[in-house]
Order: structure tokens, then C-alpha cells, then sequence
């Protein structure tokens, strides 16, 4: 416990540490919606039911489930966005809220969530300038990372003159920027089209095997989950509950042939036969009216 | 080539290009095809001038917005040549002239008394009073006069209409508990406002800034707290994952993603700025600015309406000025942001 919270935040740390250099854990966490606020009218939803989860430093865990299983949700539980009704969440030894003080945490969005009025430069800078690093240090630390993402060019561009997957590389540096230790991404490249995400995935393994950090990645595709991680919490609805977490083994090193792979497509069936399971439960399971369901769990 | 025509299974296609082998140079043809490489050599693309572009931006607005004036002055005196007064112009703008004409029909609304003359009115410019002085002049002056207090009245609201829309943000019971009554101050008249704060305050600069500022601050307050909450939720749990201080998320997000809808309100503020430091002269006595154009030209509408006309021309001179004023400083500002539909400008 000690040393993990010794070795936090460290850029400096090696990119393949011990197994047992746990970064996130989870013990028995539950997410309500309605149950303080007396705003919902319809009652109380159970987002997230007793999900345990423990992640090593350096993983790639993807969380995959249906819409509204409330894996967003459990991300920004990690991500110290929302918090937990039950249960602790636990970030390089830490609770996630002081992990979140320490800037632990680098957050990549749907969406790029870029500042249009600032530069594709300024944008990666804008971290740094909160942790109020000086102009050279941060100017070198964005070059860097633009570098990183191969956008060295357009660093003088405003972010809306960038495409889709251009913008969301712009996001992935200025996610990088602090070197955080753990990565969450929500569903950060369901917006792109078949081509460019597939691009991305491979950009987004060269980066991570690259800075070493820790992946926390929320998809709906699972092809996607496969290829990039290395293992994949597959979660079912109401309440949302992981149901199944697949080892991926496959070689670390993917390339565009790993798609191929006789392994992959076996692992490619194990995680949609999970998903399968989890929604034959849903249909004996008592559910909350459908109009609650949409307010409370479009998180 | 020869080899090629020996061939007879590889027959070149003739085009009009080729030039048989044994074909003898015409001189003249040399000579002219020398000369024509030369040209092609000197010859320089035009360049277009840099500024077309940006003087066209600017060009046809203004040819636009001439045309109007021209239509707005035929459509005036189109009135008066059927319902007006008895024409019978002498001069026009210093040029003699001879127009005799006797409308068919009588309407009080434009007669010379209602609707002088448009020429009448430009006219009255150049009259001199009895300091020798143009009333062009003296309406300048008395614009300049009314700009500055408008200035800081502009300035005053502005600044204290943001204030207060950066702690409604913070404070949400604030805002319900304030807005009701900002929404009142504004349904008070500004005609009775004036007084009480001319009177309060003594007649001087700060007073009609003051109640300039009345007018300014309403929709900068309306307009920023839209603003401040516009930006992407995401983008407040961005800033809130780096642990940043709500200081630093009012001036990297909250104010940033403001500034366009914050000049839409300096746009209107521009204006009624101009409004409230008119009705602020007004009760004060101070006869120096267009409040007191006004009204020592309304006093003498009955023999010179076209006086009064005048003193408007330059009070919505000066309210086109501002406006535009606001424009220039958006677009400097806003360069960055993403542009709007093409082609708008307010």
C-alpha cells in the first residue's frame, strides 16, 4: 500500500512494473440515482450495483456493456466526477478524490472538448497553465505531446479547423500533458467513423505503450475492446454489474494483423457471448419504468 | 523515329503538331514563336490588389445601406409631392432651382411643419446662429459631449452587469432571490429614473453615466450568465479533473465561452448607452450635449421643425457610431473563434 502511493504519480515510473502495483480499486461500489435529490420524481434507479474491480499498474481495461449499463458512470466514479453511493474507490492508494487533487487522472472524452478560442498549442498547454508550470516548460511539454499524437503541424491551428479524429488526438496530448498515471477515456473515438477509428486504436496503443500509463477505456464496440486492451469488464444492465472480465491474450504487440488472428476472434465470441449473458438476465430481473431508466442512466 | 516508320505496324497518328521531318523552318514562324516565348517570359499574372477582398466587404454594405438612405428621401418626398404642402423651392442645397407644385391632396402628418424638406433639413446644417457658429458644429460638439458620457456609461454598465452576472453564476440563490428585481428596474421607466438620480447625485458627467449605465448593464447581466453556463458540461468536468479553482474555470472557460453572447448585449448596450445619456442631460440642465440639442430644438419646432430633425440625424449618427465601434472590437476579439454563418456581421 505504501509503496503504491509512493510511486503515484511519477512520470519516472517504469513503463512494466510488478504485477501486484495495483493503480485502481474498487470494493463494492454502487452508484444510486434519486436518492438525495428530491428533484427525480420516479424514484430511485440503482446504476450500479457492488462492482468490485481491481486494475495494475500499466493495464488496458476496457469496460464494455450496453447503453445505459452505467459504465460511464463507474468511470467517472473512478474519475472522481461523480460520487459513489457505496463502496470505496481507491487510486494509487488513495481515495479518488485526493488522487483527483494530485492531477492523477488524465480525462478524454466523446467528444474532443477543445477550446475553440484557443490554439491546438494552447489547448494541450491549458493543464499545465492550471498547475501553473512556466511558459518554456509548458510550450516544450505541448510540443512534446503534440508530437506524440503526430500533430506537430497544426499546433498554430485553431482546434475547429482539425477533423474529427485530428481534434480527438489534440485531446489524447492535452490528456497526456501531465503525465497522469492513470488514463480514463469515455468512448473516445464512438464518434469517428469505421476507417479513422481503427487508426486511432492503433495511435492510441503506440501512445500507450509509449508513456506506459494505465488505461481505463469505456467502449460499446467490442472489436475495439479486444484489439486494445488487455483485459475487457464486461458489464450488464440494470443494475449495472460487471459480469464477466476477459482476459485478453494475445501478443502485446498489435498490429493491424491482429484483427486476424484466430485467437482475437475466439475472444471476439467470449466477450459477446458475456454481453449475451447479461441481457438474458435483464429480462427476468424487476426494471424500473422505462422513463426513469432514460433519466438516470443516460450517464 | 525513322525506325518507328519502318515499321508499318507502329504508323504514328499525324496531329496537327507534328512537324514532318523534312519540313524547312520558316524563318518568319521561328522569329514569331522566339518573340512569343519572350513575351510569355515578361509577362506578369496581374496581381490582385490584396485589399479587393476586404474593400468589398466593406464596399457593398455601404453602396447598400446609401441606396436605403435614397430610398428612405424618395419615399419622404414622394409624400409631400402628393399630400404636402405647396412646393415652391427656390434653392436646393445652394443650387437655384425653380419648383412649382401644388399637390392634389392635404395630409397633416406631412406637411412643411411635420416633414420639412429633406434639403431643408441638410440645410439647416449650415445655418450659422448668433456666435457665427454652424449648427453642423454645434451638434458635433454636443454629440462628442454625449459620446463621453455614453462612453462611461457604457463602461460603467458593462462592468458592473458582468459583476454581477460573475456572482449570480456562483451564488444560484442569488439569482433567483435578484433577478425579479433586475428585471423590475429595467420595466421602470428611464424618463423617471433620470430625475432621481440627476437630482441625487447633482447635475454633472457621472450622473448621466450613471444613468446610461442603467440601460447598459440589463442585458450584459442577461447575456453572461447564458453565456458563462454555454460551454460543453464536459468541459467543466475537464477543469474539475485537474483540480482546477473555480478562479481559474471563471477565466479559462466560464469567460472565454462568454465573449460572443456578451457582445450580442454590448451591441444593444451600444445603443441604449447613447438613449440613456440623452434622457440622463435632459433633467440636469446641462445644455451641452444632444439631450440639450434636442431640447432647445423641440422649443423652436414650430417656426424650425427641421432643426429638430437635425439634432435626431446626429443622435442616430452617434448611435450608428457606437454600434459599430462594438463591431470593430468583437471582431478583433472573437478572431479566433469559430467563424458564424458566412457573411454576418452583428
Amino acid at each position: 500500500m505504501n509503496e503504491t502511493s509512493r510511486s503515484g504519480s511519477g512520470p519516472t515510473d517504469p513503463p512494466a512494473p510488478p504485477p501486484a502495483d495495483v493503480v485502481v480499486e474498487l470494493t463494492g461500489v454502487s452508484k444510486v440515482f434519486g436518492a438525495s435529490s428530491g428533484r427525480s420524481t420516479g424514484g430511485v434507479v440503482e446504476a450500479l450495483s457492488d462492482i468490485d474491480l481491481s486494475i495494475r499498474r500499466g493495464e488496458f481495461v476496457s469496460l464494455i456493456g450496453p447503453s445505459g449499463c452505467g459504465k460511464s458512470t463507474l468511470l467517472r466514479i473512478v474519475g472522481d466526477l461523480t460520487p459513489a453511493t457505496a463502496g470505496t474507490v481507491t487510486v494509487n492508494g488513495k481515495p479518488a478524490a485526493r488522487a483527483r487533487l494530485d492531477r492523477d487522472y488524465g480525462m478524454v472524452f466523446q467528444a474532443p472538448v477543445l477550446f475553440d478560442w484557443r490554439t491546438v498549442q494552447k489547448n494541450v498547454e491549458l493543464p499545465l497553465e492550471i498547475i501553473g508550470r512556466s511558459k518554456a516548460e509548458r510550450e516544450a511539454k505541448a510540443r512534446e505531446m503534440l508530437s506524440l499524437v503526430e500533430l506537430s503541424e497544426f499546433t498554430a491551428h485553431q482546434p475547429w479547423q482539425l477533423s474529427g479524429g485530428m481534434q480527438q488526438r489534440v485531446a489524447i496530448a492535452r490528456a497526456l500533458a501531465l503525465d497522469p498515471s492513470i488514463l480514463l477515456m469515455d468512448e473516445p473515438f464512438g464518434a469517428l467513423d469505421e476507417m479513422t477509428r481503427e487508426r486511432m486504436n492503433l495511435e492510441l496503443l503506440r501512445i500507450w505503450d509509449r508513456t506506459g500509463t494505465t488505461v481505463v477505456f469505456v467502449t460499446h464496440s467490442i472489436p475495439e475492446a479486444v484489439f486494445l486492451s488487455t483485459r475487457v469488464a464486461v458489464m450488464s444492465a440494470r443494475p449495472g454489474r460487471i459480469t464477466r472480465v476477459v482476459p485478453i491474450d494475445l501478443p502485446r504487440e498489435r498490429t493491424v494483423d491482429t484483427r486476424e488472428l484466430e485467437r482475437y476472434f475466439e475472444l471476439v465470441t467470449e466477450v459477446r457471448e458475456g454481453l449475451r449473458e447479461g441481457e438474458g438476465e435483464v429480462g427476468t430481473g424487476a426494471t424500473p419504468s422505462a422513463r426513469v431508466r432514460a433519466e438516470g442512466l443516460s450517464a | 523515329m525513322t525506325a518507328e516508320r519502318d515499321d508499318p505496324g507502329l504508323e504514328p497518328l499525324a496531329g496537327i503538331d507534328d512537324i514532318p521531318g523534312d519540313a524547312v523552318p520558316d524563318p518568319e514562324l521561328s522569329r514569331a514563336e522566339v518573340e512569343l516565348e519572350q513575351d510569355l517570359e515578361a509577362y506578369q499574372p496581374p496581381t490582385p490588389r490584396p485589399s479587393a477582398r476586404a474593400r468589398r466587404a466593406w464596399v457593398r454594405p455601404l453602396v447598400g445601406f446609401v441606396a436605403i438612405v435614397a430610398a428612405i428621401v424618395v419615399i419622404w418626398e414622394g409624400a409631400k409631392w402628393i399630400a404636402g404642402d405647396p412646393w415652391d423651392v427656390t434653392a436646393m442645397l445652394g443650387i437655384p432651382v425653380a419648383i412649382s407644385h401644388d399637390p392634389p391632396f392635404r395630409w397633416t402628418p406631412v406637411n412643411n411643419i411635420n416633414l420639412p424638406h429633406t434639403w431643408t433639413i441638410v440645410e439647416s446644417f449650415f445655418e450659422t446662429d448668433a456666435n457665427g457658429e454652424t449648427l453642423l458644429q454645434g451638434l458635433v460638439g454636443a454629440a462628442l459631449f454625449t459620446f463621453r458620457g455614453a462612453a462611461l456609461g457604457f463602461f460603467l454598465g458593462a462592468s458592473v452587469g458582468l459583476l454581477l452576472a460573475i456572482v449570480l453564476v456562483h451564488i444560484r440563490f442569488l439569482e433567483r432571490a435578484l433577478l425579479p428585481l433586475l428585471v423590475a428596474s429595467q420595466t421602470v421607466p428611464i424618463i423617471a429614473i433620470a430625475p432621481v438620480i440627476v437630482v441625487g447625485l447633482k447635475a454633472g458627467w457621472l450622473s448621466i453615466a450613471i444613468v446610461a449605465s442603467y440601460l447598459t448593464f440589463f442585458p450584459v447581466t442577461i447575456a453572461a450568465i447564458r453565456g458563462m453556463r454555454s460551454a460543453d458540461p464536459r468541459a467543466f468536468e475537464l477543469l474539475r479533473s485537474y483540480a482546477a479553482r473555480d478562479r481559474t474555470v471563471l477565466w479559462r472557460l466560464r469567460l472565454p465561452a462568454s465573449a460572443p453572447y456578451l457582445f450580442t448585449a454590448f451591441k444593444i448596450g451600444a445603443t441604449a448607452c447613447v438613449v440613456g445619456a440623452i434622457v440622463g442631460e435632459l433633467p440636469s440642465g446641462i445644455r451641452d450635449g444632444l439631450g440639450g440639442a434636442l431640447l432647445t430644438s423641440m422649443q423652436y419646432y414650430s417656426i424650425q421643425p427641421e432643426r429638430l430633425w437635425a439634432a435626431i440625424a446626429a443622435s442616430a449618427v452617434l448611435g450608428i457610431g457606437c454600434f459599430m465601434l462594438v463591431v470593430l472590437a468583437e471582431r478583433w476579439t472573437l478572431r479566433n473563434y469559430p467563424p458564424t454563418e458566412p457573411g454576418a456581421s452583428a
